[in-house]
Parts: structure tokens; C-alpha cells; sequence
């Protein structure tokens, strides 16, 4: 196993790892927590992409680098956004999970494919 | 890697540069208010939506002139290193759209979230007109944009700024709507990250018109195609998606309902069609196609139902937006075009497309009226709304015209919409469409009349809460008459709609 299949297999078990708590996990901090273990994920898979280099034929394919730090400033902004929102949430309510009349989580557990 | 033959035709065209300006310009107000301290932002906002509404109609114009692809290379780098804007004839149709809608709205506005003068701007109107630029500029730039990564970005652009519009108020129930809206966005949006890197993995580009030649049917695009759909589905609120959709377009102020309910959710609908269209044509089979044809039919009976049975006028309007969506998927299997039928297909299209715009203008009526009625009694309970057609006449025919467009009922857009995709479904053979859309109608008719009857019902105790304006009546009117006027459209299949679009060769209904 070369290290590109290693880092490509690990970034495959932090996506898995992030999917399963931000469905099963009904607190938000964890949810956001979960988020950003797939996140993680997603962006080491772009660097395995970028040291195969598929597109170029190079040693290394910058583009998808770029395209991590664009991904991880988008990552930085949702987790801020959500933060935000949680604590003004815990202010108004002091609550730390979204307490719903309806079926949220089943909902939820619609996103998986 | 060389560009390919394919890209030879990628050049900056001559009015390339109104794409850019197009998606700068809202930008360049948030950096103004921000600058000038947000004393001015209401001003700023307005007269940026006035050249706005221009820059639409030059695109528009300059794809209707051209019959052409307008195209700008960002900084002249080619894809697949480079990024592209590029319009065809539904992006032109898509700004022009959104540049009318969100001036309805701006105006609209004015009363509840402008500032008379002298006075310091309030937190939440701030926060308004901030987030209704930055909402133009995310939806132009879903439109515009030709890179799966640019869309990405744009996408999420859109999403920050939706989401804060609902809780603006602050009030707790939107906090929790607000809250959980950005949950869901967050799955849909990691989800289609993650289809985008397993894309740029296997093909090496995520430039659309570049991607449409590489794809070949296998288990990667598969995969990639597949989160992808999901995680935009999230955000498009389709059903069984939908959960979070109408605690928060029915919790957010009027204008904000409006923008979000109209045009938000359409962002990543146009995504999702431009993936499965565009870049991956191959990839469309017939299961794929019915899959997401069936999840549409589930939504229209679904949300039709819900609606009837809701209480409040906002909430009833909100589920009724989850039904209309669900004809926007009838697109997938009606217009695949797999039966070999190329004039069902082209129906198809332009049905879809125009199902999206006259739902856009029927449903800001409808949101915006829903909110000149609740202005004006204190309450939105549908109950209690009799008297309301004698007190806000116009209103209440713009909500009834809106009613017509989502029934669709002649003479109006939606009617135009529905027909197209009826005729389409029983020239491609697939009648159970044709059932469930029929049956929606009935539905549709169901939840209007329920409205309408109540609202013109007689009570001589109605006393108005606060006076309405006779300007912003009559503003939600036009927009109703917007839609009215879609279905003055011939009904044969656009050829407007297929530029760019040379493998869709657009056949007339004779």
C-alpha cells in the first residue's frame, strides 16, 4: 500500500466517522464537531487527489490544494455561522439541541444515500 | 494538460464582462455600506438593484441578439486550469428573473426594514439589506458560474446569507428554523464537496462543458453524481428533504419568505440539473431519471396535503412551495430524452424552466401578499381572515392571481408550465406523471379557494391593525401579473431556452 492509498483510506474513515455523528449526534456542538471531522475528511482526499496528479501528469497537482484552502475558509465561515447561531440559541432558550414538535432526526437520516 | 479541442471555443466573449459585473456588483454595495458606516445602505441597495436590473436585461439581450454562449475567462486563465462564466439562454433568463424579483422585494421592503432620514439604521435592517445583496450575488453567481468548485463557493455564498435572513428578527422560534436550516445546508453542502473532489479525482477538471466529453458511465461518477444530487437535494428541499423548509420560510419576515421561497431554494435545483444535463449527459438513465421524478411526485402530494391542512397562511404557503418544487423533478425523467423522442423532450424543458419562473413570480406574490394580510390584521391565521378581501382588495387578488398561476389554471405561467409537462408525459409515454400532477392541481385549487373563501368572507368587526399602503398593494400586483403574463408564452418548446445547448435540438409544435 503506497501512502497516497494510506491517506486516501484515512481520509474515506474521517468522512465516514464525521456522517455518522453529525446524523446520529442530536447535540449542535457535536453536530458542528462532526462537520468539521468531515470536512477534514473531504480535504485530505483532495490532497491525495492532488499527489496522484491526476489532471497534470506532475509530481504534484496544485489546483486541488487551492482548492482545499477555498474549502477550508468556506469550513471556517459555516462553523463561525453555526456557532453564532447556537449561542444566541442557548441565550434565548438555554438549550444546546434543537428541541423540535417535529420528527427532525428521521429527517435526518434521509440524507444518507 | 493541453486544452483540448473542445475548449478552442472557450473565449472571453465581446459582452463577456457583464457576467462579472453581474455577480460584482451586489458585492460592491456590502463593501460600500460597510465602508459608509450602513447609514446609506437602503439607498445604496436600491439604486444597485436599478443597475442590476440593467446588467439583466443587457445579458439577456446580448444571448437573444447573439443566439450565443456568452462566456468570460476569469484573468484569460483557459479551464480546465481556469475558471469560466459562461450564459446560455437559462442563465440569461435566470438573472433577468432574479434581478426583477429581488427589486420587487427591495421595494417592498422599504417600509419594514428602511429608515427615515436622520435616523441611525437598526440592527436588523442592516442586517437585511447586507444579506439581500449578498443573496443576489450568490444566486447570479449559481447562474453564471460553469466550474463545479466556483459553484460550489456560490452555493455557499448563497446559503450564509439565506440563513441569517430568517432569524433577522431574532425571535427564538427562527432562531431554532434558522439553526436547523444550516444543519441541513451543512450535510448538502460537505456532501457535494466531497462529489466534486471524487470528480476532480477521476477526470482531473470540474469545468462542466469539459466534464460533459470525460464522463463515462463507472462507479466513480456514479458515486460522485449520487452525493452530490443528495447533498443539493438537502438544499433544494425536496422531499423527504424537506423538514426544514417551512418552520424557516414561514418564520422569516415577508420580503425575506419571499427571496428565500422564490429564488433561494432554485439555486441548487439549477445545480443539480446543470450536473446531470451538462456535465454528466451520460449518466441519465432511465432509473436515475424516475427516481428523481418519483421524489418530485412524492413532494407535490405530500406538501399539497400538508398545506391544506395547515392553520396559519404563511405555513400553508411555505408547504405549497415544496409541492411546486416537486413538478421542477418532473424535468429529469421527461426531458432525459431516452425514448429517443426529441419533441417530448424539448417540451419538457421549456416546461420545467418555465414551471421555475412562474413559480418564482407566483410565489413572491403570494408570500408578499401573505404579508401585507398578516401586517394589516396582527396574525396570519387563515380562520380568522374573513372581511380582509373587502379591507386589502388588490392584495387579495394578487394572492388569488398567484393561486391561478400555482393551480394552473389559464391564463398564467404556471398554467403554460403544466400543460408543457402534461403534453410531454403523454408524447413520452409516461402517464403516472400526468396522474400525480393532475391530482396536485386539484390539490392547489384545494389550498387557494380555502384562502380566497375565507378571505372574502363577510365580518363587518374587522378592524385594520395598521393602514397599507396602496404602493406596495399594488407592487405585489405586478409581480402576480408577472406570473399571469409568463403564460402569454407561446406554448411550443423555447428556443431561447436551448442556447448553448447545441445537442438539444428544439422542435416546433406544429
Amino acid at each position: 500500500m503506497n501512502s497516497a492509498a494510506l491517506f486516501g483510506y484515512c481520509g474515506a474513515v474521517l468522512v465516514g466517522l464525521g456522517l455518522y455523528g453529525l446524523i446520529t449526534r442530536p447535540e449542535v456542538l457535536r453536530k458542528i464537531l462532526a462537520f468539521n471531522v468531515l470536512g477534514s475528511g473531504v480535504f485530505l482526499l483532495f490532497g491525495v487527489f492532488a499527489r496522484r496528479g491526476a489532471a497534470a501528469g506532475l509530481g504534484a497537482d496544485p489546483v486541488p490544494q487551492a482548492l482545499v484552502i477555498t474549502g477550508i475558509v468556506v469550513a471556517f465561515s459555516a462553523t463561525a455561522l453555526v456557532v453564532a447561531l447556537l449561542v444566541r440559541l442557548n441565550k434565548e432558550t438555554g438549550q444546546v439541541i434543537i428541541t423540535s414538535d417535529d420528527p427532525e432526526e428521521s429527517g435526518k437520516q434521509g440524507v444518507l444515500p | 494538460m493541453m486544452p483540448d479541442a473542445t475548449t478552442s471555443i472557450d473565449a472571453t466573449t465581446a459582452d463577456g464582462y457583464l457576467l462579472v459585473l453581474a455577480i460584482v456588483l451586489p458585492v460592491v454595495g456590502i463593501l460600500l455600506s460597510l465602508a459608509l458606516g450602513g447609514k446609506f445602505i437602503e439607498r445604496i441597495t436600491l439604486a444597485l438593484l436599478l443597475v442590476g436590473l440593467c446588467v439583466a436585461i443587457a445579458i439577456f439581450s446580448a444571448v437573444l441578439r447573439s443566439d450565443q454562449l456568452l462566456v468570460y475567462i476569469v484573468g484569460d486563465w483557459q479551464p480546465p486550469l481556469g475558471i469560466a462564466l459562461r450564459a446560455d439562454g437559462i442563465s440569461a433568463a435566470m438573472v433577468l428573473t432574479i434581478a426583477v424579483i429581488v427589486l420587487a422585494i427591495g421595494l417592498f421592503a422599504r417600509s419594514e426594514f428602511g429608515q427615515q432620514n436622520g435616523k441611525t439604521v437598526t440592527r436588523s435592517s442592516y442586517a437585511f439589506w447586507t444579506l439581500l445583496l449578498g443573496i443576489w450575488s450568490g444566486l447570479n453567481a449559481v447562474a453564471l458560474g460553469d466550474d463545479l468548485f466556483n459553484l460550489y463557493v456560490a452555493l455557499e455564498l448563497l446559503t450564509f446569507a439565506a440563513v441569517p435572513l430568517v432569524c433577522v428578527k431574532g425571535y427564538e422560534e427562527t432562531i431554532k428554523a434558522a439553526l436547523r436550516y444550516m444543519l441541513f445546508a451543512l450535510i448538502g453542502s460537505i456532501l457535494y464537496l466531497l462529489g466534486s473532489a471524487l470528480i476532480y479525482g477521476t477526470y482531473g477538471t470540474l469545468d462542466i462543458a469539459l466534464l460533459a466529453d470525460r464522463v463515462r458511465p463507472e462507479p466513480a461518477a456514479w458515486t460522485a453524481a449520487a452525493l452530490m444530487t443528495v447533498g443539493l437535494l438537502a438544499k433544494t428541499a425536496l422531499f423527504p428533504l424537506h423538514l426544514w423548509l417551512p418552520p424557516a420560510h414561514a418564520g422569516a419576515p415577508a420580503p425575506g419568505s419571499a427571496v428565500l421561497s422564490a429564488l433561494v431554494v432554485k439555486g441548487s435545483f439549477i445545480l443539480i440539473v446543470r450536473i446531470w444535463f451538462d456535465a454528466m449527459p451520460g449518466l441519465l438513465t432511465f432509473t436515475a431519471a424516475q427516481l428523481l421524478g418519483a421524489l418530485g411526485a412524492g413532494a407535490i402530494l405530500f406538501g399539497s396535503v400538508l398545506a391544506l391542512r395547515q392553520a396559519r397562511l404563511k405555513l400553508l404557503v411555505a408547504y405549497s412551495t415544496i409541492a411546486q418544487i416537486g413538478y421542477l423533478f418532473f424535468i429529469f425523467p421527461l426531458a432525459a430524452g431516452d425514448s429517443g423522442n426529441e419533441l417530448g423532450a424539448s417540451i419538457a424543458w421549456t416546461g420545467g424552466w418555465l414551471q421555475l419562473f412562474s413559480h418564482a413570480f407566483a410565489k413572491t406574490a403570494m408570500f408578499l401578499a401573505a404579508g401585507l394580510m398578516a401586517e394589516a390584521l396582527g396574525h396570519d391565521r387563515i380562520a380568522e381572515l374573513g372581511g380582509i378581501g373587502r379591507a386589502l382588495p388588490i392584495t387579495v387578488i394578487a394572492f388569488g392571481l398567484a393561486g391561478l398561476s400555482l393551480m394552473g389554471v389559464p391564463p398564467s405561467g404556471g398554467f403554460v408550465a403544466k400543460w408543457m409537462l402534461l403534453s410531454a408525459t403523454v408524447i413520452e409515454g409516461q402517464w403516472w406523471w400526468a396522474a400525480v400532477m393532475l391530482i396536485g392541481g386539484l390539490l392547489a385549487g384545494g389550498y387557494v379557494f380555502m384562502v380566497l373563501g375565507k378571505a372574502l368572507g363577510k365580518n363587518s368587526a374587522l378592524t385594520l391593525r395598521a393602514p397599507i399602503s396602496r404602493n406596495r398593494e399594488i407592487l405585489v400586483l405586478a409581480v402576480a401579473l408577472c406570473a399571469v403574463f409568463l403564460g402569454l408564452v407561446p406554448l411550443q418548446p423555447s428556443d431561447f431556452l436551448a442556447i448553448g445547448r447545441p445537442e438539444m435540438q428544439m422542435t416546433a409544435l406544429q
